[in-house]
């Protein structure tokens, strides 16, 4: 169990033969992810890690039906025609590692996805693993992440490995981590993925690590204070001590006036219920409390 | 990216906008000549950015060019907003019945765009009450439609005679916001004149800097302004933020960083930055970082926190050792490195002499210890 994926994902990389491409399929094989294709425009017909390329999605998707999810390396300028390939051939999940994609690009592709039913994880994500089914979707370093019930939820890469390492060498392990990824505007939103958490079984408590910007935390937290869950949610808050963020002019402020910074964030998410840690460290002491 | 109102000017003039005619003056003496050629009155617009600038004194009436040239040179010796005053925009003064607020900005929670529309723009738009604005979200993949345009009207309770030019309005400044690739985009105020025209009387506009590729005349100009420092922080990808504290801080990862910072900051010490080298980063990156770090006369200790994924910490561990050998410093600094190849990474470090920590609370008190 766990969510978004499993033994039965199948996964495609946008992107194969590039640098990152083609590393992260050779790790994402050595865990046990099911790596099936890979699409490289031009480069068809090629092997990667014993991974077949194509040119396109569609060659991709003839040879092998079986592709249910796509996890995209290619540079950001590129980045918009790859995600349009992906969902106009109708694939469910798609994780898309690149950075720096534009703003427009990110909000053209994600509206898309909403309308196809499909699911944008990222962009600037570090993906999604689920140790229980030996599937990682993503670049992050399996060794901090074990088998156990902790629902994992961040908006930063390495200080959610940090925290997975902590819990493990407390004896605590994660049921799936999904990384949300960094941009101001990502695809999977918090609340999309507490809300497919507290469905999964084997998730007894869930950790949110959200930082400083955008209002991500503040929607969760009027969500939970409509739609309470049982389990547990312990939440870490990045940036207390940062300045205030670049202003968007009035329109930042009439939109979002006393929205997005840490205060704001910790307040709404105590007041819906959500056990708010001070510090990393905090973050675990909570968990160990909740789940006993 | 915010563009200066004169480099928006140059935007909205391709697509026809309305707005009081304008001189760019970089010095008093050209005030003087472009306030003559407007009449003799004209507004003085100190260009900076950011909001607020009309009542930190940056907007100025005068009725003459010799005022004209005086008032300049007090604007071009003072900081408005913090900021130098290197040019002035010198600009046609316009009768106005009634000051509107239009603005658009991307919506990251319902992946739309907002459009924001109140009849009540100027100066105390930040304090409007919900009644009196009118927020309505655009999809992206359809765009702006008659009907949205048509309510924004109704709303604005503009002369009927107006609905085709307001209309044409919105549309141009919504084209606007999608080609220049825009994080938000706003005119405050659209003024009414007394003859019943719409002019544009101030706007501004943020290009999103990850688009700036496929804007390359800001590109440059965005690169012109950042300092020595930020430009090397921008060549290598790493994302650099001055603050006024003296503890330096780097590590991968935006969220690891802050969380550094936000614990140096529960001691009692301030950073002085935030430098966040990424993802994957090689020897040369972390050499050229810790550079970066050391080159801040402020600077009195540095934390690095480093939690290998993709980042190897060997390759971070060489990276210090060579930016210590070129740069010879004495001053304290603790490294927190954990993660991939840490044994190789540590080994390294050790058998140049460097204290290393597996854990980043110990790393922050003995920095906290090595500076009192």
């Amino acid at each position: 169990m766990g969510i978004l994926v499993n033994s039965q994902t199948r996964v495609m990389v946008q992107g194969i033969t590039g640098r990152q491409g083609s590393f992260h399929t050779r790790l994402m094989l050595s865990y046990g992810t099911k790596v099936v294709a890979g699409v490289t425009p031009g480069k068809g017909g090629i092997e990667v890690h014993g991974v077949p390329v194509y040119d396109s999605v569609r060659e991709a998707l003839e040879e092998h039906p079986e592709i249910n999810a796509s996890i995209i390396f290619v540079p950001a300028r590129f980045a918009k025609d790859a995600m349009l390939e992906a969902l106009t051939n109708d694939i469910k999940l798609v994780v898309v590692i690149t950075e720096h994609i534009p703003l427009h690009d990110e909000l053209l592709m994600i509206r898309y996805a909403k309308l196809k039913g499909a699911v944008i994880v990222g962009p600037n994500t570090p993906g999604i693993i689920n140790p229980s089914e030996r599937c990682k979707v993503g670049i992050m370093p399996t060794e901090s992440f074990r088998e156990g019930v902790v629902g994992l939820i961040s908006r930063s890469g390495t200080l959610a490995y940090e925290v997975a390492s902590r819990l493990s060498k407390s004896g605590i392990g994660i049921s799936t981590f999904v990384g949300l990824g960094g941009d101001p505007i990502v695809g999977l939103s918090m609340v999309e993925a507490v809300s497919l958490f507290s469905e999964d079984i084997h998730t007894k408590c869930l950790v949110v690590i959200g930082e400083i910007g955008g209002v991500m935390e503040e929607r969760l937290a009027d969500y939970l204070s409509s739609n309470p869950i049982e389990k547990p949610v312990v939440a870490f808050i990045a940036g207390k001590s940062a300045p205030k963020g670049k202003k968007m002019g009035h329109a930042g402020a009439i939109a979002y006036s006393g929205e997005g910074t840490a205060e704001s964030k910790i307040n709404r998410l105590r007041s819906a219920g959500v056990l708010v840690a001070d510090t990393v460290n905090d973050i675990i002491r909570l968990v160990v409390r909740s789940i006993e | 990216m915010l563009l200066y109102e004169y480099e928006g000017r140059r935007i909205l003039e391709l697509y026809d906008i309305t707005m009081p005619k304008g001189y760019l003056a970089s010095s008093a003496k050209e005030v003087a000549t472009y306030v003559k050629l407007l009449g003799g009155k004209a507004f003085l617009k100190a260009q900076v950015l950011g909001t607020g600038r009309g009542k930190a004194g940056g907007v100025r009436f005068v009725s003459d060019p010799e005022s004209g040239e005086k008032v300049a040179r007090e604007l071009f010796e003072s900081e408005i907003l913090g900021q130098r005053v290197d040019k002035i925009l010198v600009v046609e003064p316009i009768d106005v019945a009634s000051e509107l607020y239009v603005g658009f900005i991307v919506n990251p929670i319902k992946c739309t765009v907002s459009l924001l529309v109140s009849p009540h723009g100027g100066v105390d738009v930040e304090e409007l009450s919900k009644e009196k604005l009118l927020r309505i979200e655009i999809d992206p993949l359809i765009g702006l439609t008659s009907f949205i345009k048509r309510e924004a009207f109704k709303f604005l309770n503009l002369p009927q005679s107006l609905s085709m030019e307001f209309s044409a309005l919105l549309e141009k400044l919504y084209e606007i916001f999608n080609d220049y690739d825009c994080e938000f985009l706003e005119v405050n105020p659209l003024a009414l004149t007394k003859d019943e025209r719409l002019v544009v009387i101030d706007f501004r506009l943020s290009i999103d800097d990850n688009s700036l590729f496929r804007h390359p005349d800001f590109e440059s100009e965005y690169l012109s302004r950042l300092s020595e420092k930020e430009l090397i922080a921008h060549r290598f990808k790493f994302s650099l933020v001055e603050l006024d504290g003296d503890v330096g801080v780097i590590g991968n990862g935006a969220g690891l960083t802050m969380a550094t910072m936000d614990l140096i900051a529960e001691l009692g010490m301030k950073p002085a930055f935030f430098l966040d080298i990424g993802g994957g980063a090689s020897s040369e990156r972390v050499c050229e970082a810790v550079k970066i770090a050391l080159s801040y006369p402020n600077v009195k200790g540095l934390v690095i926190n480093i939690l290998g994924g993709i980042t190897r910490c060997d390759e971070v561990a060489r990276g210090i050792v060579e930016a210590l050998k070129v740069s010879g410093t004495k001053k304290p600094m603790v490294v927190r490195l954990s993660g991939t190849n840490e044994e190789e990474g540590r080994r390294i470090l050790e058998s140049n002499g460097i204290k290393y920590f597996t854990n980043m609370e110990e790393a922050i008190r003995e920095i906290l210890k090595l500076l009192r």
